[in-house]
């Protein structure tokens, strides 16, 4: 982890929909930053704007119905909400890039891959037919997949799940960007395939520098990839810091949860299976949100407070709750008030 | 079309069944013919499924655990008879279910149902909720209409649903609540089987728990048996009773959930255990993780000997020339891999686990 300025910073990012109920914020005082060479995790369900934060950054939020209603996306310091169209094309799939969860749906099926990854070399590095095919080759090359040269001519149909991913990551690394978006880029995919692939980022990213804003529901993939985590619900982030903080002292009890919720390979051998730890309930939707925290309804620890104010960003320290802290782990919870300061 | 199988798989399995048992599947193949590639050249054959045989105890959970292609869901379309059966027997209770056409057939789909994977394209969007419950009540003429509104309630109730909710449409659910419709449209005619393809693969991680807890409180409550279908090893250690790993339509391993999962013995159950990514793990985790190079191959032309050869770090020549048989290296415990060892009366794996 570099400890220089951050190469994106992300601050009170807000989008709302217009639906026929009126206009509904789906992120809500989104603050966050990555720094050049990391790997940043959003963990959260679906529906609590984890993809919708990847979109905003890229300015890819259909809109209408959806803008963006305030806040700014510091990209090297330049804000990206800001910046016109053209602008935007220069720095989606070029300096910033994106990998979606469904390899099948988000390659063009009538196009061969070659010609796909070619597509951003020839728009943005300027290359002629002949060199985006060899630069193509050698993308392919790097993410694994075998006789590069035949590959290249084929479609997507004749690949395998595992290989349209690497197809789809070659794609978004060959203008060596740096910030690759990886929405849920394992989901669709066997736990062997996903091994692969999370191996491929490692390394990848060990040797082109690139910075890594992984979205996932499953904190063992957080735990296998992370330098920094972000847990997020009903479009805020609730919480904050390393992976080794976060994972070890969860300050919020969502993010408890989700670590609980995960079946540990092993755990029938000392002891009987008991039933997992579920969090009961569903996301609310953005229409039962109310005052108050939006994880009350599903909280083991819910207080009165909880139903009357949104609670702030406490800084929690490197042992939980209690110590003082430095200030980079931090929750959104009330069961932080004792002697907490309130840092956002 | 008929493959031979080795005298040893067609007799030692059936050793294992007893009167408990409630699905016994011997000699199991899926076959799928190709288009002939060339005018003189003999029609490919997709081997899905390729000489699998089990047996599930009434009651119980029989966990398939393979990587996509290796016949887990053909296996489990097959039993549901979903799926042509190039050959083979399939035996549900008293029924050979194999043998079964026509009527007799549909009636006997009262007896098992199942549970998809994808919540979303399993329920038709034109239909209430419901509806999609009621329908196989309707279709098997179980009960009085009235009766069957009272059930469709009560299903509801079971899966964790209100009642009132069966008025809605699919889209007005959540991906969780979409699968709890499914099951208590599986559970309707009071199945004995319910084979459960994936289940939970598609949902959140904190839903994947509560659909998880639901489907082990019904089997407790209701006494159902489950054709576990998953790639997930976590997952299904949480709910199995006994497991079977394919790959490649053959089954490379089969035993009891504790002495399995104490003990992996395939090099190829190793690596899909050693796959999964753990909390606790982390990044150490990852880097002493088993590497399983490529992909699976083409179940047109499977390679003659041990199927996984190309791809276990521990093969041996004599592995790729010649196709291990299935061996009970401990009782219940069996396993297709020549560099299995016994070593005073214990099986030794080939490929540990690595230890984090």
């Amino acid at each position: 982890m570099s400890t220089t300025a951050p190469l994106l910073q992300v601050e009170d990012l807000r989008v709302e929909f217009k639906t026929r109920r009126g206009k509904a914020l789906v992120l809500n005082g989104v603050d966050f930053q990555i720094r050049g060479g990391e790997t940043l995790c959003v963990v959260g369900e679906s529906g609590c704007g984890k993809s919708m934060t990847a979109l905003a950054l890229l300015r890819l939020i259909p809109s209408p119905p959806g803008r963006i209603s305030g806040g700014r996306v510091l990209f090297q310091g330049e804000d990206l909400v800001q910046a016109d169209e053209a602008r935007m094309h220069k720095v989606r799939g070029n300096r910033i890039s994106m990998i979606f969860q469904e390899p099948m749906t988000s390659l063009n099926p009538v196009f061969k891959v070659g010609d796909q990854i070619g597509e951003s070399l020839r728009l943005h590095a300027g290359l002629d037919a002949a060199a985006a095919r060899a630069r193509t080759i050698e993308m392919l090359q790097q993410v694994g997949i075998p006789a590069p040269e035949r590959r290249v001519d084929e479609y997507p149909h004749q690949l395998s799940g595992g290989m349209r991913q690497r197809v789809m990551i070659a794609m978004a690394l060959a203008c060596r960007p740096d910030i690759l978006i990886a929405d849920e880029p394992t989901t669709a995919l066997d736990v062997t395939v996903q091994a692969q692939i999370f191996d491929l980022l490692r390394d990848l990213q060990r040797e082109k520098g690139t910075a890594i804003l992984l979205i996932t529901h499953d904190m063992g993939a957080v735990a296998e990839m992370a330098d920094r985590v972000m847990v997020m619900y009903a479009g805020r982030v609730i919480e904050q810091g390393t992976t080794e903080q976060v994972l070890s002292h969860p300050g919020h009890p969502y993010t408890q949860g989700l670590i609980d919720c995960l079946p540990e390979l092993g755990s029938s051998l000392q002891h009987e299976r008991a039933e997992l730890a579920e969090i009961r309930g569903v996301v609310p939707s953005i229409w039962e949100l109310g005052s108050g925290c939006a994880f009350r309804e599903r909280c083991p620890h819910a207080m009165a407070r909880c139903a009357e104010q949104v609670p702030p960003m406490f800084a929690t320290g490197e042992h939980g709750a209690l110590a003082t802290g430095d200030g980079t782990h931090r929750a959104a919870c009330w069961l932080h008030t004792q002697d907490q300061m309130v840092v956002a | 079309m008929r493959t031979m199988a080795s005298p040893i798989e067609q007799l030692a399995p059936t050793a294992l069944a007893s009167s408990n048992t409630l699905l016994s599947v011997r000699d199991l193949h899926v076959h799928f013919p190709r288009a002939k590639s060339g005018w003189f050249q003999p029609p490919e054959v997709v081997k899905a499924v390729d000489g699998v045989s089990f047996d599930v105890t009434r009651g119980t959970t029989l966990a398939i655990v393979g990587e996509s292609g290796s016949g887990k869901t053909t296996t489990a379309l097959a039993v549901m008879r979903l799926s042509p059966v190039t050959s083979g027997h399939i035996q549900l209770g008293d029924t050979d279910l194999g043998a079964l056409e026509g009527e007799a057939l549909r009636q006997a789909r009262t007896r098992l149902q199942i549970i998809f994977q994808d919540p979303f394209s399993s329920l038709n969007p034109r239909e209430r909720a419901g509806a999609a419950v009621r329908a196989p009540l309707d279709l098997m003429q179980v009960g009085t209409p009235a009766q069957r509104t009272e059930r469709v309630a009560e299903l509801f109730k079971a899966v964790g649903l209100r009642p009132e909710q069966q008025h809605l449409f699919p889209h007005q659910f959540s991906g969780g609540q979409r699968q709890r419709i499914n099951i208590a449209r599986a559970l309707a005619t009071n199945p004995e089987l319910v084979v459960c393809d994936e289940p939970v693969s598609a949902l959140d991680i904190a839903i994947r728990a509560q659909i998880l807890n639901l489907l082990a409180r019904l089997q407790r409550e209701l006494g159902l048996t489950y054709l576990f279908i998953s790639h997930d090893m976590a997952v299904v250690e949480h709910i199995c009773d006994d497991i079977a790993v394919m790959y490649l339509g053959q089954i490379v391993e089969r035993g009891p959930r504790k002495a399995f999962f104490a003990n992996p013995l395939h090099p190829y159950s190793v690596a899909l255990m050693s796959a999964v990514p753990t909390v606790h793990g982390g990044r150490k985790h990852a880097a002493q993780r088993i590497k399983l190079s490529g992909d699976p191959p083409s179940p047109i032309n499977p390679p003659a000997g041990c199927r996984f050869a190309g791809r276990c770090p521990m093969a041996e020549p004599a592995c790729v020339a010649e196709l291990p048989p299935l061996r009970e290296v401990v009782p219940g415990h069996w396993v297709r891999c020549r560099r299995v060892d016994i070593v005073d009366g214990l099986p030794r794996a080939p490929l540990q686990m690595p230890t984090a």
